[in-house]
């Protein structure tokens, strides 16, 4: 492991670091409104089964997972303890932001009370659009976040260059293949 | 004799001076508890702060608006039928009932009644809706006790009433069907040979989870004589629906008004439960879901030919006025107050939706029961968060 110390980590070895990371992540669900039904389906029923993916829905805390579903309204009375979930995510993290009302507001776009995308507390890392998307666009979702991750750079993280955002722009889905 | 008496109250004398002790040495503070926002048992983001004295509530209050959205507010800048479109979204899991009553209360205003083809179709989308939600409920309530398998059955179950909706309204969670003056489509072809099919799955399903939850016996010695709600006490606090039949009033908006729609054409009956705890909601509940599945039977074989929509203009502009309308939703009486200005949209709407009124019952249930039990109350109160912050 002398390599991977000094921070140069050899092609091979990142491309099987990335794949065991991108197939073994534990998702934590912070459903909060119509989506959290149907992130439900899609993790908790065997007709979606998101576990043939290699995520595992059932983390007891935030401090377990590598990724958390934000799928449902976020309110500015609740958008402090979203916050503070994200902090206590261990690094690498991700953000998979279901549903129209966690991307941009939805259908509450003029409500008072309403947060205008979760985007603005947390960085996302995948936008499923709709309202609320169906099961299989959340699993689309999962898929093009595990592409993602297995294109990444692990040799910054070993080379002690802080936290870097290793996704550069946001992943829609629907909006085309990931780079 | 005597010799062991007196040792014996000796005994017991230094017993009790021995407990008198322990319970100073381990005087406990009240603790106060945080349930929620996020738990599994909230459906949602309800937090409810519980004060304990040791296993036992003493206090406990829900604290609401982590998911306000501030629907009243909304409606007062959007049409009419775009406010349908937005209070679909109130009570997620029965989507289609939350829009009959708005829409009733609309046309009440207009002077104007959907065909009886609309209101039949009506009926069974109601209905369907409130299978969807309660089957949901009766998975769900195995989780909250620690029984993981009837979720499971729920969601594979539900799945093909969702995808019935779907069919024929488009819209797989929030159909956004009703129209002022009937609906929007017809019904599509075949369609109601497949929801005779899967009713008769419904059906199975309900007698599955008797088996595997009600008549289980740790399922019944956690929900038994739990949470007692007596039947005066119910109507004190304004809960409806289930919650309230189970505590032995018999009240059901269904039968009881007499609406538009098609209730009053089928035969059915209305269940209710004189001991009013847990087990008798969760049971209210289970057969209400059987009750629905043979309302939708029945309403198939007799839909009326016709046309589904009324003559309306195209744009619609409700006159002065004010209506109620409210009607027996999945979760209990939902209502909306309607108040027009004759503009496109309404001046003032105010939402009575069940789920609020049945929590505020919540600090008086929960006094003095134990945190397990906490768990299994919430569950068989049966609330949507949408449906309690709108």
């Amino acid at each position: 492991m002398g390599l991977v110390d000094k921070g140069r980590m050899p092609k091979p070895l990142t491309s099987l670091f990335n794949m065991g990371r991108s197939y073994s992540m534990w998702v934590y669900q912070w459903g909060l409104a119509c989506c959290a039904i149907e992130m439900g389906a899609a993790f908790g029923s065997p007709r979606y089964d998101v576990m043939r993916l290699g995520v595992i829905p059932l983390p007891a805390s935030p401090r377990q997972a590598d990724l958390v579903v934000v799928s449902g309204t976020v309110t500015d009375k609740m958008a402090p303890a979203i916050k503070r979930l994200y902090e206590q995510m261990p690094e690498p993290k991700y953000v998979i932001s279901m549903g129209s009302c966690a991307n941009c507001g939805g259908p509450y776009w003029d409500s008072y009370s309403v947060t205008k995308g979760v985007d603005q507390i947390i960085p996302v890392d995948v936008y499923v659009p709709g309202c609320p998307p169906r099961p299989e666009a959340l699993l689309e979702g999962v898929v093009l976040l595990q592409q993602r991750i297995k294109r990444e750079d692990m040799g910054a993280r070993w080379r002690g260059e802080g936290y870097k955002p290793m996704v550069k722009e946001p992943i829609v889905v629907g909006g085309g293949p990931v780079e | 004799m005597t010799d062991l008496a007196d040792r014996q109250k000796l005994s017991y004398i230094a017993a009790q001076a021995a407990d008198a002790r322990l319970n100073v040495e381990l005087e406990t503070e009240g603790m106060t508890l945080n349930i929620g926002p996020q738990h599994p048992a909230t459906h949602g983001t309800l937090r409810i702060i519980v004060r304990l004295d040791g296993e036992q509530v003493v206090w406990a209050e829900p604290s609401a608006g982590y998911m306000h959205r501030g629907y009243e507010k909304l409606t007062e800048v959007r049409t009419f039928p775009q406010v349908t479109a937005l209070i679909n979204r109130i009570d997620w899991l029965g989507s289609f009932a939350n829009e009959v009553p708005f829409i009733l209360a609309a046309e009440k205003l207009m002077d104007i009644e959907a065909p009886p083809r609309a209101q039949h179709i009506r009926t069974i989308l109601f209905e369907l809706s409130r299978i969807a939600n309660v089957s949901l409920f009766l998975g769900d309530l195995g989780v909250q006790l620690g029984a993981v398998t009837p979720v499971f059955f729920a969601f594979r179950d539900r799945e093909y009433v969702l995808n019935l909706i779907e069919s024929a309204t488009g819209g797989r969670f929030h159909p956004n069907f009703d129209r002022i003056g009937g609906l929007k489509d017809d019904l599509p072809a075949g369609w109601i040979a497949e929801t005779k099919q899967v009713m008769k799955r419904l059906r199975a399903f309900c007698d599955e989870i008797e088996d595997l939850l009600f008549g289980n016996e740790i399922f019944q010695s956690r929900l038994r004589g739990i949470g007692v709600i007596p039947a005066d006490v119910a109507k004190q606090y304004g809960l409806s629906g289930a919650n309230l039949r189970a505590s032995g009033v018999d009240w059901d908006l269904r039968r009881d008004q007499s609406l538009p729609l098609a209730w009053d054409k089928v035969d059915w009956k209305v269940w209710t439960h004189p001991d009013g705890d847990s087990f008798a909601r969760c049971w209210i509940r289970l057969q209400e879901t059987r009750e629905s599945t043979k309302i939708v039977d029945q309403l198939l074989d007799t839909i009326p030919a016709g046309p589904i929509m009324a003559k309306v203009p195209r744009i619609i502009k409700v006159p002065e006025g004010e209506a109620w309308v409210s009607t027996e939703n999945p979760l209990g009486e939902m209502g909306y107050y309607v108040v027009s200005k004759g503009d496109l949209g309404p001046f003032r709407v105010k939402i009575r939706s069940a789920s609020f009124n049945n929590i505020s019952i919540v600090p008086w249930v929960l006094r003095g029961v134990y945190v397990p039990d906490v768990i299994s109350i919430l569950a068989s109160l049966y609330f949507i968060l949408g449906d309690i912050d709108r």
